[in-house]
């Protein structure tokens, strides 16, 4: 490679300079959670005494085991439901050509620019109407639904890649449309459900619109939901807040450091294709 | 492969083929069924909700397109619609732009451990609810956080202010916790659709000795298009809907500064009960989305590799 020193430099300069807008807001909320609580701290400030019983309280205050509850319970209620549904759907849609699937793909394509806003008024409306308002299941229904453009569109691209071969010499050994996908897809659709799975569950994980709108209740929420409702409360206890800001945070990390190729990955895959 | 099951159908009955067809629409009915009733009702719903005056539990009253009317009428509305297209410089222009000038740079410099780092750090904005992002943007932008202490370090004390709460600044403020989400998406993005170039276009062109810029604007911006255009299309719907970032960091204020029409729909709809006069707002914003993303689909779509 041939690039001058001065310009390898520059460049690498460059790059920290950004990592440190990056991780500089984490640093200081992480500061300013330690301080005592209710006091007002500078931006960036390691305090004389650190408290680290702030976390302990807004574990507390935030009803945090309930909100994990909570949130563990949406994506468990919606993740492998839209993945069955979708990964069906874009196996009739890709692989098996229903008719009328020319239709049904552009359907689901036109919802994918839809923003949420949208629908979410008469949503309210029928959920009062049908008594499922301030229930998880306000946000589960829904968001099921609004995952399908993107799902269904995802599942799609794979099946429609698949070889029919396989399909055909399958029919010959006289399997049912349901062996075929069961038994001979499903399985070779192995990697795009998982990365559909880690995208679908960031993105409940993260929901707040739904969760602000239809549930009254915090700890029926989703996570983000939850951390809205615990910020109106307690905004003006910035050291509080930001102990648990970053509590709501952990989780999410966590799976970020853990699995951070697969979901860097996903989340580019999911805006490239979609 | 596009004549699929050719080799297969003559075996089958005509009967048995419509069975098929059947069992396959089988399939994608629970898809369908749940984005019907959950999208395509509602999205109906709320276009014929603005047709009417309503508060949401009364009568309601046909007032045809007076509501879109107000909308023109009522500089507050407009205003959020104007705002939202500065949103999309902040959100969507220059998180693009640069990114492809920190995609390049990565590309050049930084191919070992520290691209890969850089990379995963650039991400992490990405995951974290965009809540969070608000409450901490909330934080390093009032009056004693950290923003106005580095000022103050370098000595631009004198423009320190509480950012989030000054009307000429709060927009551009919003604006930069949207870079803040954005860049780094943007960057692994590009830099992603970087590596599928030919690299021996870069040899060449670095055996002839060009510069980092010639490169630049000579391969990398052409050969991008389809991932700019991906880029701008996920950006721009961002800034057009935006909600999270807004309502947490400042519901719209001060005044109506940062209003934009996702504040203005919930404000209307949920706590002044003009359901009407929301969901013509809402119509508003999915047409305009569609609007702004159909050329940019049309002028990055047909180098799609």
């Amino acid at each position: 490679m041939k690039v001058g020193r001065g310009e390898l430099w520059a460049g690498r300069a460059l790059l920290l300079v950004l990592m440190a807008f990056t991780i500089l807001p984490f640093i200081s909320i992480f500061m300013t959670a330690l301080h005592p609580s209710g006091t007002v701290p500078s931006g960036l400030e390691w305090p004389a005494d650190p408290q680290w019983r702030n976390f302990l309280d807004a574990f507390r205050l935030a009803e945090m085991p309930a909100l994990l509850l909570s949130s563990t319970f949406i994506v468990l209620a919606v993740v492998p439901v839209s993945l069955i549904i979708s990964t069906m759907a874009g196996f009739a849609i890709g692989l098996l050509r229903i008719p009328g699937s020319r239709v049904l793909l552009f359907l689901f394509v036109f919802g994918l620019t839809l923003p949420f806003q949208g629908i979410i008024i008469p949503i309210y409306f029928l959920e009062r109407a049908v008594g499922i308002y301030n229930t998880r299941f306000a946000i589960v229904l829904p968001l099921i639904a609004l995952f399908m453009p993107f799902a269904v569109f995802w599942m799609r691209a794979h099946f429609v890649n698949m070889p029919t071969e396989i399909s055909e010499a399958a029919r010959v050994d006289g399997a049912t449309t349901w062996d075929l996908f069961w038994h001979i897809q499903r399985p070779l659709a192995q990697a795009p459900i998982v990365s559909l799975g880690i995208l679908m569950s960031i993105w409940t994980w993260n929901q707040f619109l739904l969760a602000l709108v239809l549930v009254e209740d915090p700890t029926q929420r989703t996570m983000a939901g939850a951390l809205g409702y615990f910020q109106g409360h307690y905004a003006n206890n910035v050291p509080l807040l930001c102990a648990a800001t970053i509590l709501i945070l952990v989780p999410t990390l966590v799976i970020f450091m853990l699995f951070q190729r697969q979901i860097i990955t996903a989340l580019i895959q999911g805006s490239i294709k979609g | 492969m596009t004549s699929d099951k050719s080799p297969v159908a003559p075996a089958l009955s005509r009967w048995k083929v419509r069975r098929e067809s059947i069992v396959g629409w089988l399939f994608v009915l629970p898809a369908l069924l749940m984005y019907a009733i959950f999208v395509l009702v509602p999205l109906l719903l709320t276009i014929l909700y603005s047709f009417f005056h309503w508060n949401g539990f009364g009568p309601m009253t046909w007032v045809g397109l007076k509501n879109y009317v107000t909308i023109f009428q009522v500089p507050n509305l407009v205003g959020t619609i104007v705002n939202a297209f500065w949103l999309v410089v902040w959100f969507s222009f220059i998180p693009v732009g640069l990114g492809l000038i920190v995609a390049s740079v990565i590309h050049r410099v930084a191919t070992g451990r520290l691209g890969a780092i850089a990379r995963t750090v650039l991400f992490l904005p990405q995951v974290i609810p965009l809540v969070a992002a608000g409450i901490i943007w909330g934080w390093l932008l009032a009056l004693p956080g950290l923003i106005n202490q580095i000022l103050k370090a370098v000595g631009l004390g004198a423009i320190t202010r509480a950012w989030l709460g000054d009307f000429h600044w709060a927009l551009p403020s919003v604006g930069i916790i949207g870079i803040w989400v954005l860049l780094g998406f943007c960057i692994v993005l590009l830099q992603t659709g970087i590596t599928k170039i030919d690299s021996a276009l870069f040899e060449s062109a670095r055996i002839d000795g060009a510069t980092w810029l010639r490169e630049f604007i000579a391969i990398t911006v052409p050969l991008l298009r389809y991932e700019i255009g991906v880029c701008l299309t996920v950006t721009v719907i961002a800034a057009l809907a935006a909600f999270d970032i807004v309502w947490v960091s400042t519901a719209g204020g001060p005044g109506n500064a940062t209003s934009v029409p996702g504040i203005q729909i919930y404000v209307l709809a949920f706590t002044q009960r003009s359901v009407g006069l929301a969901s013509a707002l809402a119509v508003m914003l999915m047409v305009l989305v569609v609007v702004v993303i159909l050329p940019i689909q049309w002028l990055t779509r047909e180098s799609k590799r």
